[in-house]
């Protein structure tokens, strides 16, 4: 060894620097313009500019020292960690799980049981109705969608980029359905998986056996053209202005939300007259209908046709070298996954009481194909993290009040909220880039169970 | 479907009838027919770009031929016309299960996943095209049972049966060569065919593998095989056809093929008054 | 008959611009194999970029020359974008290339989503005006020819052919043929792969800033939120003219621009988009991998 460590460390300084000085020279010239030079309206409604230099050197100055930092310090730092790890020889398998790692499942179930109630518990009963509503329902819908999605991306590897498109068959089914023909939520419920499930196999069936990105492509077109047809369809859909006074679900028909009703539940059971208890309901729901898509996933994981899905995402060619009829097999999957959006899509519209096209935008799939693939693709724990990650941790700014008596009144948390969600996709991806759980639970075996790593599964190209 | 070709002999499983095909302006395949037998291993060999993968294309399905009819003979007595067939149907209705040239696993499933997608089609049944499977009827769970049973069976032939719960991915290369004709055994085929089985292994797996396959005539099922190793195809094959600019040159036992001036002129592209010496050096055994 | 020739000229401008997206698309397809969805954001902040630069020169230089003004706007358009996307590809894909596939589709998707919210936050969410900047009209009978219509379609048409140029002729453009065919083997034979690839960025960038600012001038206004519609219609393009290749990109873009002006011409304006979206899924059923494609051949 020819180096010192001194002369090292200085050499790794001036690199340091030099990078930083790099860096900030970069970000100069990106914010230069969008940072550096406001656009505003003046009032005579005339659009003009103005500068803000404090904060470009603020976005160089972080740029800059950032990756200083990054170069200097945190890098060698996890280098050196990494190189003592490989050196104790001892592997990073550790056999023995904590309580809380083996009984995670449990935990976690309880958790959801008891929620509402510790909720009203904590917070009250006006109180509660945020956490319910904005956090429980809201992440559970999302955790319902990814597992649907999960079939046809994670399991079956087809790209799927307009799986909103089902969200909104089973959304207007239900709202023009009720509102037409007054069917309940429990009768349409199942109808509008049905109908979403139908459409799933509409829409597949001419466009399965394009491959990977053609796919891909299409089915975002399939996506946009439904949203564009509820836009302009106004007969029906009554277009941008969307529907509303949808229906609420009853208790199974026996008691009614409905405030008016004779048979309302509150009254019936003595209660304070609140939408919390409504709320509370629907939050049962919801969980029902993701443990039953969970465990179907799971039951038909290990069927047949379950295998034949993964098989096909591992190797097409030669599934047909089997027997598997791959056009069948493609279909089953999106059918299945569509129809599971299509019981979000109704539930979603009988929870919000109004539709509208807006709701089923391009984005929308992009989040939900987004948690499917930071979750790990086929992981359903991992998936259900990643929807509380990424849907709870941005529905919290909305909260975050505090953070205007740091940056002034100004301020609204909520306009950074989308900006923060695509940094976390993409910081996410880069540590993890197969996802929160990257390996793969066998769906059979003869001596032992042992999870497949991330590295043999594939990611399908079609 | 089910066409009866009279003149079929009567223990043949396969019977290609002037085959030809076209790509584009190129003809792979020119008016090639043979025949392979019930319970024999058929050894189709030629040298590079002969068209050999091209013949096994169309016979599993993967291409259409631009001429000519393959049927192929069940053990019930019914004819398949395969160039007829969807793709998938070539194994799922005629019996045919086929193996690749460059190896294709499902790697991220386990060994023993790999044999239970191979059965899809009895488990589909079964589990009355999922839905009573999924109401957990015990139907299912006995051919499911059955399933494992017969996935042990072939794992235990392949020697695989202590990888059974790891990744395909991460078996050897001989080793995922045994899975992938471990698996095309899975579909109970009467008619296995295999593309350059013993390409890439060493001496002592190609061994474990000729072993592998005489088992397989054995119990029943006939063989097809594209083969470079002479090594493998003259000690394993009953029935050798050479083919070369896709037009067939020689047709018999080993034997026959190996001291057929064409075929030796063929593989070593050598003028003819060369032939003798080389057809004596292959008397004494050491080509 | 003059009718259609007026959509037709409507539509091959708007195809155009299309176009010169979609080689952006078609490009970094091609390369690395990915679908960057957040190009149709560059498209967004070249025309903001444009913009900015428009504003600032008219209120120093009140009478500058519209020519001058617009090729400043162009090259500090291009500088910018290209300089956004040699970032985006170093901090967002570089690290996840040669990994799983779909990582690099989702940190494009939430570039796509950093980029125009950026916007929103640094420059507001409402649509910005700019007053005209070319005026001229040229009448042919009743047809009529804006003479930005025409400057649109010549920079297209000079800048494809300085393209082709390059990737046809340039051993720049051999070292992009060479890694889109095989990169592990383009670098084993010296060919720098990962400079050509951000050379790649930088060049669809700067013609996504071209289409951004002569979307600008065209109609006139920018939006944090134009990256969208524009970019999945681009994407369209290059998947119907066949992904990867780049007259297919082009051809791809026209025939959009013309489906969507002839469409709204003679049925109904609100389902130009639903027209689009539907001819694409229908050529790709029928020529699943688009017009000029090369079909994809399953080795066995």
């Amino acid at each position: 060894m020819a180096y010192t460590a001194e002369n090292n460390s200085s050499s790794l300084m001036a690199k340091a620097v030099k990078e930083g000085i790099f860096a900030g020279v970069i970000a100069f010239g990106m914010f230069l313009l969008f940072v550096g030079i406001e656009t505003y309206q003046d009032i005579n409604n005339q659009l003009t500019w103005r500068t803000r230099w404090g904060l470009l050197a603020v976005f160089v100055a972080v740029a800059a020292i950032g990756r200083f930092l990054t170069v200097g310090f945190i890098k060698p730092h996890l280098d050196k960690r990494k190189l003592a790890k490989a050196k104790s020889g001892v592997l990073d398998i550790s056999t023995d799980k904590s309580f809380f790692h083996r009984n995670f499942l449990k935990i976690a179930l309880l958790f959801l049981l008891c929620y509402p109630f510790l909720a009203m518990l904590i917070f009250g009963r006006q109180g509660s109705l945020k956490y319910v509503d904005n956090f429980g329902i809201q992440i559970l819908i999302y955790v319902m969608l990814a597992w649907g999605l999960n079939i046809v991306v994670g399991l079956a590897g087809l790209l799927d980029l307009g799986y909103v498109a089902f969200y909104a068959v089973g959304a207007y089914s239900y709202a023009l359905l009720s509102a037409n023909f007054g069917f309940s939520f429990w009768l349409l419920l199942p109808m509008a998986g049905i109908l979403a499930g139908f459409w799933g196999i509409i829409l597949g069936f001419p466009v399965l056996r394009l491959r990977g990105d053609y796919l891909a492509i299409v089915t975002l077109a399939f996506g946009e053209i439904i949203r564009l047809v509820l836009i302009n369809w106004t007969d029906v859909t009554r277009g941008t202005f969307g529907i509303s006074g949808i229906a609420k679900a009853s208790f199974f028909g026996i008691w009614s939300f409905d405030v008016g009703a004779a048979n309302n539940f509150n009254k019936a059971w003595g209660l304070p007259s609140s939408s919390v208890y409504y709320k509370i309901f629907l939050f049962y729901v919801i969980l029902a209908l993701c443990l039953i898509t969970a465990y179907v996933t799971i039951r038909l994981r290990r069927m047949p046709i379950g295998r034949a899905w993964e098989a096909l995402r591992e190797d097409e060619i030669a599934c047909r070298s089997l027997g598997i009829n791959t056009v069948t097999t493609k279909l089953t999957a999106f059918a299945t996954g569509a129809m599971f959006g299509g019981f979000a899509g109704s539930f979603f519209a009988a929870r919000q009481g109004f539709v509208s096209p807006e709701s089923f935008v391009f984005l929308e799939s992009a989040v939900i194909l987004a948690i499917v693939v930071l979750g790990g693709m086929g992981s359903l724990t991992g998936i259900a993290i990643a929807a509380v990650v990424m849907v709870g941790g941005t529905e919290l700014l909305r909260e975050m009040e505090f953070l205007k008596h740091v940056f002034g009144p100004d301020f609204t948390p909520e306009l950074y909220r989308m900006l923060l969600f695509g940094l976390a996709m993409i910081i996410v991806m880069l540590f993890k880039p197969r996802g929160f759980v990257g390996t793969r639970e066998p769906t059979a075996f003869l001596k032992e169970r042992k999870a497949v790593s991330g590295s043999f599964t594939k990611e399908g190209h079609g | 479907m089910t066409t009866g070709t009279t003149t079929m002999t009567k223990d043949a499983i396969l019977k290609v009838d002037h085959l030809s095909m076209k790509f584009g302006g190129l003809m792979a395949i020119n008016d090639f027919s043979f025949e392979a037998k019930r319970g024999e291993i058929t050894a189709l060999i030629g040298p590079n770009g002969a068209g050999k993968t091209t013949v096994f294309n169309c016979i599993t399905g993967f291409y259409k031929p631009t001429m000519g009819m393959i049927t192929l003979k069940r053990k019930d007595g019914q004819d398949y016309l395969l160039e007829r067939l969807r793709d998938f149907e070539i194994n799922k209705v005629a019996g045919v299960a086929r193996t690749f040239q460059n190896i294709r696993l499902f790697s991220g499933l386990t060994v023993l996943e790999n044999l239970l997608v191979a059965q899809h089609n009895v488990l589909m049944k079964a589990s009355g095209y999922t839905i009573l499977g999924l109401l957990g009827l015990p139907a299912y769970k006995t051919a499911a049972a059955e399933a494992i049973e017969k996935a042990r069976h072939w794992l235990e032939m392949a020697d695989l049966i202590d990888r059974a719960d790891d990744p395909a991915g991460d078996l050897s290369y001989g080793a995922q060569r045994r899975l992938e004709i471990a698996r095309a055994m899975c579909t109970g085929p009467e008619l296995l065919c295999l593309d350059e089985p013993a390409a890439g292994l060493n001496p002592k797996e190609s061994l474990t593998l000729n072993t592998l396959l005489r088992a397989i005539r054995d119990e029943g099922t006939s063989l097809l095989l594209i083969e470079h190793d002479m090594s493998v195809v003259m000690e394993i094959s009953d029935h050798v056809v050479v083919l070369e600019y896709g037009q067939k040159i020689s047709d018999g036992t080993p034997d026959h093929v190996k001291n057929d001036p064409k075929v030796i002129a063929a593989y070593l592209g050598v003028e003819d008054d060369e032939v003798e010496a080389i057809e004596e050096k292959l008397d004494e055994g050491t080509v | 008959m003059e009718y259609f020739i007026q959509q037709l000229i409507n539509g091959l401008t708007l195809g155009s611009i299309y176009g010169l997206v979609a080689i952006g698309y078609t490009m970094v397809y091609g390369i690395i194999g990915m679908i960057n969805f957040a190009h149709g954001d560059i498209f967004m902040l070249g025309g903001f970029a444009a913009l900015i630069i428009f504003l600032i020169l008219t209120s120093f230089f009140a009478g500058i020359p519209v020519a001058l003004l617009l090729l400043v706007m162009l090259l500090v358009g291009m500088l910018m974008t290209g300089l956004w996307n040699w970032t985006i590809e170093r901090v967002a894909y570089r690290p996840l290339r040669g990994s799983f596939r779909l990582a690099p589709l989702i940190t494009a998707i939430g570039m796509s989503i950093v980029l125009s919210n950026f916007i929103q936050v640094t420059q507001g969410p409402r649509n910005k005006p700019i007053p005209p900047l070319v005026t001229d009209v040229y009448h042919l009978g009743n047809i009529t020819i804006s003479l930005k219509q025409i400057l649109i379609v010549v920079i297209t048409s000079v800048l494809l052919f300085a393209f082709w140029y390059i990737v046809n002729k340039t051993p720049l453009g051999r070292a992009q043929r060479a890694t889109e065919q095989d990169r592990k083997m383009a670098a084993l034979l010296g060919v720098d792969v990962d400079r050509t690839i951000s050379i790649t960025f930088i060049m669809g960038a700067a013609l996504a800033a071209v289409a951004g600012t002569m979307y600008l001038m065209y109609y006139g206004v920018a939006g944090f939120n134009d990256g969208f519609i524009p970019g999945v219609k681009a994407f369209t393009a290059a998947v119907l003219g066949g992904i990867g290749s780049l007259p297919g990109a082009v051809l791809g873009g026209l025939l959009i621009g013309l489906i969507e002006s002839l469409w709204s011409a003679y049925f109904s304006i609100a389902y130009k988009d639903v027209a689009t979206f539907a001819i694409l899924a229908i050529v790709l059923i029928f020529k699943p991998t688009g017009i000029l494609g090369r079909p994809e051949v399953e080795k066995v």
